[in-house]
């Protein structure tokens, strides 16, 4: 349950960082509105810190109880692999990359969440590109897209047969269906994610000699260059 | 494929595992016999046909022939299947038989899945509580919906095989977890009323991580059933029940 709002979370985070790709006022907007200046009038980046917090709080207790069902020593680990070795089944191997995403996740999402806790100004269209390229973040985010959207992809799947959300009277699902959606969702997500990543790789790099410098939308700008009126 | 005329068949290499926990000089190996595919043949008559003609000392556990009694799970190709219901047709020409893990070997493809089961039996208590209080032997039964009945023998149509507990990735992990076999007949006597548990009384039996919860949702259980249970769909209906008696 805890793995649902963490996918959930996660794919409007996707679209919100990816709306890089339409342009920096729009991402400029979007972290405006996550600034909380449409409510309190003004940039409250705080509010950022506090939704970090709540993901870090969630992904803590999902990890807690995650933890239970990883092999829990060398022995039941063998088994397990033993038992994947000899036995072809596509939904028990994807099970182990789960483990495996999950544990690489444990890392690299901690750091990101640090970041985001602890710097909630740097983002925006400069200084989340300046923070990928010149803070030499981009190979973690690398990682952590990959890990992250085959995690999820494979989890929701899980979960939506774990509680039986599309099961007939009977129990019977629709398996073929849904392992498509999921191999389309991570599929899609990934896409999306590497492009994102790209473009805020590219500003990054033609920004690296000013990093730091805070991005200033096209509309202000002509407004400060207006002369003042008499 | 198999054709119609015998002889004409194709030569199966079937390697069968050979090991008798009991000699001490038995050492575990795989053992090929080749024998003429006829036309219908399943892995079953293959493997009599091996005692019969090749090596009486093969073993091998069957009764009913028919898929009735659970007895001929193997190891097939690396998929949990029953002998006698796998045609040889539906396999290549090497066909690797091996006996089911999780449960105590008893000499080559032969397994004591019944100690297994007895014993989640009794951890489980699979049998119906309440029936043996005041029993009016000439009174007329407590009728039943004909719907009910039919989904209670609907998921009573397990025969213990042990296919599903070989293909759990958990059941090879944990020892205790009680497999799907056992999950699917805490469903069945949770839908039964002449069983007087609640909720709360079977939460006290699957409601931990050897039941329920320690299910990792593999799949491997339902994908094997050779009696097309819907075991998913069972353990998720009851896990949705134990998380809402644990609330």
């Amino acid at each position: 349950m805890t793995g649902l709002f963490l996918v959930l979370f996660m794919w409007v985070h996707m679209f919100m960082v990816s709306s890089i790709l339409l342009g920096a006022d729009a991402m400029h907007f979007v972290t405006r509105l996550f600034e909380g200046e449409p409510i309190f009038g003004r940039r409250i980046p705080l509010l950022v810190s506090l939704i970090a917090a709540i993901v870090l709080l969630v992904f803590v207790v999902h990890a807690l109880a995650a933890i239970r069902k990883i092999p829990a020593s060398y022995a039941e680990y063998r088994a397990f692999r033993r038992h994947m070795s000899g036995f072809p089944h596509a939904d028990t191997a994807l099970w182990m990359l789960q483990v495996v995403t999950g544990f690489v996740l444990m890392f690299l999402a901690a750091a990101h969440l640090y970041q985001m806790l602890l710097h909630p100004a740097d983002i925006g269209p400069y200084a989340s590109s300046d923070r990928v390229w010149s803070g030499r973040w981009w190979p973690l985010y690398l990682v952590l897209l990959f890990a992250v959207e085959l995690h999820a992809g494979v989890g929701i799947y899980r979960l939506a047969i774990k509680w039986g959300w599309f099961a007939d009277r009977h129990g019977n699902m629709n398996r073929r269906r849904l392992t498509q959606i999921k191999w389309a969702l991570t599929a899609f997500f990934l896409t999306l994610g590497l492009l994102t990543l790209a473009a805020y790789m590219k500003i990054g790099y033609e920004h690296r000699d000013n990093a730091g410098e805070r991005y200033v939308p096209a509309s202000e700008t002509a407004l400060y260059a207006e002369p003042p009126r008499r | 494929m198999t054709d119609a005329k015998g002889d004409d068949g194709r030569l199966l290499r079937v390697h069968v595992m050979r090991y008798n926990p009991q000699d001490a000089n038995s050492t575990p190996h795989l053992e090929t016999f080749e024998i003429r595919e006829a036309a219908g043949m399943t892995l079953y008559v293959a493997l009599t046909e091996i005692r019969e003609t090749l090596d009486a000392s093969v073993n091998f556990d069957f009764v009913c022939r028919a898929g009735i009694c659970g007895s001929c799970g193997m190891m097939i190709n690396g998929q949990p299947g029953l002998a006698c219901r796998t045609l040889t047709a539906s396999l290549p020409k090497d066909i690797t038989l091996l006996p089911l893990p999780v449960f105590e070997l008893i000499s080559d493809l032969s397994v004591n899945t019944g100690k297994w089961m007895r014993g989640m039996a009794e951890r489980l208590e699979t049998w119906a509580h309440g029936v043996d209080k005041d029993v009016d032997v000439d009174k007329l039964e407590e009728r039943m919906e004909p719907e009910l009945a039919q989904e209670i023998y609907e998921l009573e149509r397990c025969i213990e095989c042990g296919c599903c507990v070989a293909a759990c990735g958990t059941a090879h992990m944990r020892e205790d977890f009680v497999g799907a076999v056992g999950m699917n007949k805490m469903a069945r006597f949770r839908l039964d009323p002449r069983d007087d548990r609640s909720d709360a009384d079977l939460y006290e039996l699957v409601g931990n991580d050897e039941g329920v919860f320690g299910c990792l949702t593999l799949l491997g259980c339902v994908d094997v059933c050779p009696k097309d249970l819907p075991l998913a769909g069972q353990i998720a209906f009851l896990r949705r029940r134990m998380l809402k008696e644990a609330l």
